[in-house]
């Protein structure tokens, strides 16, 4: 932006710019059809964020309907659950950060540990596999084991342990956070593991054969060299997650649990309560408090998560 | 030094197991006989086979053979013109020189921090640009064009080419866009395989749009037929209207359908997997050095 700045002081350059527009007007042309998308995707709904202030009656139109100022905000809040779908967004983010954060970088370390070059891309590929694949066919592969005649139960509760009757897992919620904790690591924790693989093959030789040299074992190279030397990854990756602590996976939240009511008190965040408020109960009001609330709070979020990475160490941070 | 390696063996071939595991349970089961399914239960090792499911799949074709069609058109479409929109915006942004650059790059940066949701997306989209129940719903909102892979293009144009070439191509009298096409996009054909890739991907396995944006069944893509076939198992047959054979059809056999339905949908991406694993792998580790 400096350069800008300059290249606008004196009638002199003023003329340079001209020229270099004349040149570059082709750039600009080419940007056109993505900043066209942009806006319409993107920054048109931002300025869609007034309808939560507002009483939307479509017989008035959008920007006709009356102002009622926090009215939405006031019922979203007042009602239970405003405290549940904050409680459960930010909890299993948290937990799939850690969870999902130790996992992987233990695969990747056990990954670094193998010789044949073979293996590790069959590892990698196998790992990597659920990643591929889309929530809807997930929440088929989680059928397959919870449903009343599902593994678990036919072949396993019934089946091993004896008991009479399986548990009915689609309306129990006390089961659902380890659940969807031990889905979504299945699913995405192959993608981390393939980061952290990345940035570990990426160290030097020389720091392991030295210590080899001054006779090390494994686990003290895995804790002085590996751990600290991709500390710096795993701090981008965690601050990444961190910042969408208010935003959640909604296929997960929605597909996998199979939309069902009775555990919705675990299963329910806000991205699905924003859905099942406009599409299910077409109430614009409720949903686009609660698309506010998330909007702001989750940008907030970004901003504050940057600023501590910024003050702890300058070059992970985002921006 | 081999001996140490036996531990992370074991460890890491328990977990590629697990991974794959919860397929085997779901192709098994397809060829599961209906009433075993009913009366033991999903297993590993059915207890009497059968090939109803597919035998019913490929009776009620039509209405697979036309979500398979729009799965295939619109993920080619939607690749396509994904692909040369995002280019065609991340290389100018990755130009030093340009004038203002820097204040467009910002606009797509900060698309990744700062969204309007779904309540004024949807408002938008169904009632100004009347999308719902188009073609164009499963392929414009919000896949076309995605500011983190622009921003992961963008990075890959400013580090791998050269200033020189462009400066000498324009001295030669080449145009910017010449430049582009000539120079440019040769030089890049890694980060275009890698992106069209993670398009590709992102529009087969893509349900959302559908879910929100169609209530007319004739334009569901196989994730669609899919997402609904859980909560109506029914969906085939009742979908299937113009279709006669249902008089004499066997009856249907809802569970392992389902079931088969889910191993037809994955097949392709099964098939392709092992020639496409190693761009997708390498992709993922462009992806995570920061623009």
């Amino acid at each position: 932006m400096a350069d800008e700045g300059k290249a606008l002081r004196g009638k002199k350059k003023q003329k340079r710019t001209l020229q270099k527009l004349k040149r570059y007007y082709m750039l600009y042309l080419m940007m056109i059809p993505g900043l066209i998308y942009l806006l319409i995707n993107n920054y048109v709904p931002m300025s869609g964020l007034y309808l939560a202030f507002k009483n939307i009656d479509f017989r008035l139109g959008l920007l006709g309907s009356d102002w009622i100022g926090f009215k939405n905000f006031e019922f979203l809040f007042r009602s239970q659950d405003a405290f549940i779908i904050t409680r459960n967004t930010i909890l299993y983010n948290l937990a799939f950060i850690v969870v999902n954060t130790v996992i992987a970088i233990m695969l990747s370390i056990l990954l670094n540990e193998i010789i044949s070059i073979r293996r590790i891309k069959l590892y990698q590929s196998l790992i990597l596999l659920p990643y591929l694949i889309s929530m809807v066919v997930v929440s088929y592969l989680v059928l397959a084991f919870l449903n009343t005649k599902g593994f678990i139960n036919s072949t396993i509760i019934t089946g091993l342990l004896g008991r009479g009757t399986g548990i009915s897992w689609y309306s129990e919620a006390k089961y659902w956070p380890f659940i969807i904790i031990f889905v979504n690591a299945w699913k995405n924790v192959g993608y981390l593991c393939i980061i952290y693989y990345a940035s570990i093959i990426g160290i030097s030789s020389d720091y392991y054969e030295a210590a080899s040299l001054d006779g090390a074992r494994m686990w003290q190279k895995i804790r002085y060299i590996t751990i600290p030397l991709i500390k710096p990854t795993v701090i981008t990756m965690v601050l990444l997650s961190l910042g969408r602590m208010f935003y959640s996976d909604f296929g997960l939240f929605y597909q996998v649990p199979m939309d069902s009511g009775a555990i919705y008190s675990t299963t329910n965040v806000i991205d699905t309560y924003v859905y099942r408020a406009l599409i299910q109960l077409s109430d614009i009001g409720m949903s686009s408090a609660a698309g506010v609330y998330q909007s702001v709070v989750g940008f907030i979020v970004v901003l504050g998560s940057n600023l501590v990475v910024r003050k702890v160490s300058k070059e992970n941070a985002l921006f | 030094m081999k001996k140490r390696a036996i531990i992370p063996n074991l460890i890491l071939a328990l977990t590629s197991i697990l991974c794959l595991v919860p397929f085997l349970l779901l192709i098994a089961s397809s060829f599961t006989d209906e009433n075993a399914l009913v009366l033991y239960g999903y297993s590993f090792f059915p207890k009497k086979l059968s090939l109803k499911a597919y035998q019913y799949i490929w009776q009620q074709g039509i209405v697979i053979v036309r979500a398979y069609g729009i799965t295939v058109l619109v993920t080619i479409l939607g690749t396509g013109v994904g692909l040369t929109i995002t280019s065609m915006l991340s290389y100018p942004l990755s130009r030093k020189d340009l004038p203002f650059g820097k204040i467009f790059a910002f606009l797509v940066f900060f698309t990744m921090l700062f969204n309007g949701g779904l309540v004024p997306t949807y408002l938008m989209y169904v009632k100004y640009l009347h999308i719902k129940n188009t073609l164009l719903a499963l392929i414009v909102p919000g896949l076309l064009v995605n500011s983190f892979f622009c921003m992961i293009m963008r990075s890959y144009f400013i580090s791998n080419i050269p200033d020189a070439i462009i400066e000498s191509a324009y001295i030669d009298g080449a145009n910017e866009f010449k430049i582009f096409t000539k120079m440019v996009l040769p030089l890049s054909k890694p980060i275009m395989a890698t992106i069209g890739l993670f398009l590709g991907v992102n529009y087969w396995n893509d349900w959302y749009n559908g879910l929100i944006y169609l209530t007319e069944t004739k334009l569901f893509s196989i994730q669609n037929v899919l997402n609904r076939m859980i909560s109506d198992a029914q969906f085939l047959a009742s979908s299937n209207l113009g279709s006669t054979v249902n008089a004499g059809a066997i009856q249907l056999p809802a569970t392992s359908t389902r079931m088969a339905i889910a191993v037809v949908t994955i097949l392709p991406i099964f098939v392709a997997y092992p020639f496409f694993q190693k761009y997708f792998i390498k992709g993922i580790t462009i992806g995570s050095v920061k623009g």
